[in-house]
């Protein structure tokens, strides 16, 4: 019988750094291929044995047929492992688990809207490259990324040459404050959200970052005419099952690995305020 | 209906014993407790054991799997075994209606391999409830002491155990010691019932309801102020969690053997200041949202989650075992009243 | 005893001498009391509970209760003024914040020697001539006062309080022959084997609940070893029969000299350890290597092993 908990063996064929504290991993089978297959927004259970899993999203599009990719910011016990890995390492990799953006359903057909900051784009360039590889069925996108500087801000290379240069792609970019070689915005995501003057009409936005942004985020996006039904946002808390079993990371009767990461602010309003 | 002489019954159990493992409660110097079945073992009669039968389907520790690491590969390696057959005889009715709950958090998609494994291998053998206690409030979950389920429900006779099959494996438990059993009728089997469903009634948890608790009530019960009164004293241990028959959280760990890597799985408790404890930062940051978390869960979000059904079955265990006398139903009468205590 | 208690702390809140009672609450049933802090005077009439089961300890509540606003009156029996003493010296109480009542004692009840004997469905208890009738829906019956107390009280090491702004009651004395290190020269006197299968047996049940920690006045440090998330052992079952027995030889190892022996730990444990075994056995030691010590006696007293003399013993 299958079971859940028990991991692949995939090897990280390539990482990248992107900022001074994140790197980019990509992990294949040992024979080649992904390990398993995914939907823009679910997470992937990571660990090396003997230090220990961590829920991690799933940074890469589906529509990449050759390998997955992982985002990770260093900041523990098993992060800090990973980021003094070399390549070839094989490390375990256990999912896909949680919900997806409704990239097929509530999103097909909408202008998008992206708000991230800092490793919070991570999840979102799962959907932005699904939706760059599926442009017809998508309208207009705007991505409003923010960091603290121009070192902090992921992807950078591939925003400037890739996302930059795709159809009715409107990336504006930002960091919190001034920097010799920066000629771009600078100032907070949501300060920039209101500055944008975006239009709500048949838009989604998708919102993931620290919580600070999150939360003078979302009035700024409701200003602009979004309702809470439009705006989407992807959690994140303390794991171990990745499977609503092991019991901590519900948020009243919602288990954040299995009915969320993903969630619309409308339903995280049902929810008891303890995130 | 069947029944079993006393004085054939523990050759009935001997019985048992030579083909599979039997478990039975027994009195330890840790309080009753479940014990292999031998000649010579004695059943206890506690009204129940200390820790609940949850350990035979979710122990405390168990190997999950093992990883052999050489250079920079991982091997996987899938340690799961087939469990064999074992019987839990003298399971209470509480006990045995936690099993229900535990199926379902373990048997919902996606199954719990090692769980599903020790449950289709293990036969539940319940007991009628003699002599409930004063900690006993199954009733108010509507479980009924005197009428146990599980694969087969026992009733302890003057002279003589009543077997009832439940299920095909009760059934085949049944045959398997038929040589001991005669046939009997029911009547015996409901005098016994008439009279624990009486004692039922005078117990002193006996009114206890759960009015005002249940399936859509967390926006009324989640800021309560009474939950910092509540909490105030709690230790923040895990005794309750894990003497409860239906706490199912869990860890998971691993283990350097030196010859590799263990990964195994343990109890948790939400108690817990490290339960939900990340490198940024911990959404239950104080004892009072660990403490409102366990009695939400079992009282309001395990229902809204399971057509209703609440998270406890009333055994009484964290009513005996807490070590400042804060538990569930102090929770629920204090939570019902809708006001100050 | 209650009425005196329940008096004195509603005159010490009107009278704004303290702003919180720190005591014990009733619960469902004569024996399951709570430990509560009380704000009112009206708090104070509804639930404040005195009787023969108030056995927690509540000096260890006075590291957190000491540090808020206002002065908080607590009742004290004889055996937690040690702890509360130790404390003290330990700087983990503001001393100024609280004003201690204490207050006699004779013993505790233990309602599980009760369940113990048999006695199941208990729906009350009173006294008659000094011995217990339990009454329970099964009918009655009377227990001798001795076979109804809690084991630590039966070895009560002194009725003195060492520590008190006022008392109600009674001070008693130091008991000079409580046998307490009677069971600790049994284990003495086992083999090596004979004495690590007792303890092999008696820690094969832990269930690792933290309850006989969380629960000690002398374990209050800010996060404890064991909760340390990188020694792989925090706060969770064990992985081996190893960490069993580590973790409750490492945390008497970490209250040696501090302990008061008050007996917290063994009346908590849910699995019925005699874990105060393990700290009499130091206190028995430190007893014989440096002469008497009682932690808690004296808050300014030097602790045998805080100090060094060339004449203590190496090993």
């Amino acid at each position: 019988m299958n079971e859940t908990l028990i991991p692949y063996a995939g090897v990280v064929t390539k990482i990248t750094g992107q900022t001074p504290d994140v790197k980019t991993f990509r992990v294949e089978a040992p024979e080649g291929g992904k390990l398993f297959e995914h939907l823009p927004g679910q997470c992937a259970m990571l660990s090396v044995p003997g230090i220990s899993e961590a829920m991690i999203s799933i940074t890469s599009s589906p529509t990449n047929k050759d390998f997955m990719e992982f985002s990770i910011k260093k900041c523990g016990c098993l992060t800090d492992w990973l980021h003094a890995m070399e390549e070839g390492q094989m490390i375990t990799v256990r999912g896909p688990y949680g919900r997806h953006f409704p990239v097929e359903d509530e999103l097909a057909g909408k202008n998008l809207v992206f708000v991230a900051g800092g490793i919070g784009l991570a999840p979102l360039r799962s959907v932005i490259n699904y939706v760059r590889d599926n442009r017809d069925k998508y309208g207009r996108v705007d991505i409003i990324y923010g960091s603290r500087s121009k070192d902090d801000l992921v992807y950078y290379d591939e925003i400037v040459s890739e996302w930059m240069n795709t159809p009715d792609f409107h990336v504006h970019l930002t960091i919190d404050r001034e920097q010799e070689g920066w000629d771009g915005h600078v100032g907070f995501v949501p300060n920039y959200i209101a500055e944008l003057e975006l239009s709500a009409v048949n838009t989604c936005a998708l919102v993931c970052g620290p919580p600070i942004m999150i939360k003078f985020s979302l009035p700024n996006l409701i200003n602009a005419g979004f309702d809470k039904t439009q705006i989407f946002t992807t959690m994140e808390l303390r794991m171990k099952c990745g499977i609503g079993k092991c019991g901590r990371c519900n948020i009243g009767n919602k288990y954040v690995c299995k009915d969320g990461p993903v969630f619309r602010f409308d339903q995280l309003d049902e929810l008891p305020d303890e995130y | 209906m069947k029944y079993c002489d006393l004085s054939k019954f523990y050759d009935l159990l001997l019985a048992i014993s030579a083909k599979q493992s039997l478990y039975v409660p027994v009195n330890t110097k840790g309080g009753a407790t479940w014990g292999r079945y031998r000649e010579g073992v004695e059943l206890s009669r506690a009204t129940n054991t200390v820790r609940s039968a949850k350990d035979f389907f979710f122990p405390q520790t168990e190997n999950l799997m093992e990883f052999k690491m050489e250079g920079k590969k991982i091997d996987v390696i899938d340690t799961r075994e087939e469990c064999e057959d074992f019987v839990l005889f003298g399971v209470r009715a509480c006990d045995a209606a936690s099993f229900d709950i535990l199926d379902r958090v373990y048997l919902v998609d996606p199954v719990d391999s090692y769980y599903k494994n020790r449950r289709e291998h293990g036969t539940v053998v319940t007991l009628a409830c003699g002599r409930p206690t004063d900690t006993c409030f199954c009733q108010t979950f509507g479980i009924d002491a005197a009428d146990p389920k599980g694969d087969l429900t026992v009733w302890e006779l003057e002279n003589g155990y009543a077997f009832r099959a439940n299920t095909a494996k009760g059934e085949a438990l049944l045959a398997s010691v038929a040589e001991f059993l005669t046939d009997t009728d029911d009547a015996a089997v409901e005098t016994a019932k008439t009279q624990i469903r009486s004692i039922l009634q005078k117990l002193p948890l006996a009114g206890l309801t759960t009015e005002g608790l249940g399936k859509g009530l967390t926006k009324e019960l989640f800021d309560r102020p009474e939950w910092a009164s509540l909490s105030e004293s709690c230790l923040g241990c895990g005794t309750c969690t894990f003497v409860c028959p239906t706490c199912q959280c869990y860890d998971i760990r691993d283990f350097d053997t030196g010859h590799g890597i263990k990964r195994f799985r343990c109890w948790d408790s939400c108690m817990y200041s490290d339960f939900t404890k990340m490198a940024h930062g911990n959404p239950r940051v104080s004892q009072l949202e660990r403490f409102r978390q366990r009695f939400m869960h079992k009282l309001v979000y395990f229902p809204d989650n399971n057509d209703g059904i609440f998270g406890c079955v009333g055994c009484g265990r964290c009513l005996a075992k807490c070590p400042i006398s804060m538990n569930i139903v102090k929770v629920m009468k204090t939570m019902s009243k809708g006001g100050n205590k | 005893m209650q009425a005196v208690m329940e008096k004195r702390a509603l005159e010490l809140l009107a009278d704004g001498t303290v702003n919180r009672v720190l005591g014990w609450t009733a619960g469902e049933f004569i024996y399951d009391v709570t430990p509560a802090v009380f704000e009112t005077a009206e708090e104070v009439q509804n639930g404040f509970l005195y009787n023969d089961f108030c056995g927690a300890n509540l000096s260890k509540y006075l590291v957190k209760e000491s540090r808020k606003e206002g002065k908080i009156l607590v009742f004290l029996k004889p055996c937690d003024t040690y702890s509360f003493n130790q404390l003290l010296a330990e700087h983990r109480i503001i001393r100024e914040n609280v004003y201690v009542i204490g207050i006699e004692c004779y013993g505790k009840v233990d309602v599980e020697k009760l369940r113990e004997m048999g006695l199941s469905g208990i729906t009350g208890i009173r006294k008659a001539d000094g011995d217990f009738v339990v009454e329970t829906i099964y009918g009655e019956k009377t227990v001798k006062q001795a076979d109804a107390m809690a084991e630590r009280c039966l070895a009560c090491k002194s009725k003195r309080h060492v520590v008190y702004d006022e008392l109600i009651g009674e001070d008693g004395e130091v008991v000079e022959d409580c046998n307490r290190f009677d069971m600790v020269e049994k284990l003495e006197q086992m083999t090596p084997e004979e004495r690590f299968a007792f303890w092999r047996g008696e820690l094969s049940r832990c269930i690792r609940c933290n309850a006989c920690r969380n629960v000690c006045p002398a374990c209050t440090c800010e996060q404890c070893v064991f909760d340390n998330p990188n020694s792989g052992v925090a706060q969770k079952a064990a992985a081996s029969s190893f960490e069993e027995n580590m973790f409750h030889i490492i945390r008497a190892f970490h209250v040696v000299g501090r302990c008061t022996d008050c007996g917290e730990c063994s009346r908590v444990c849910p699995q019925n350890i005699p874990l105060h075994l393990l700290n009499r056995k130091f206190i028995k030691d430190i007893n014989s290597f440096y002469g008497t010590y009682q932690a808690g006696e004296d808050p300014n007293a030097k602790p045998p092993l805080g100090t060094f003399t060339t004449g203590d013993r190496e090993a």
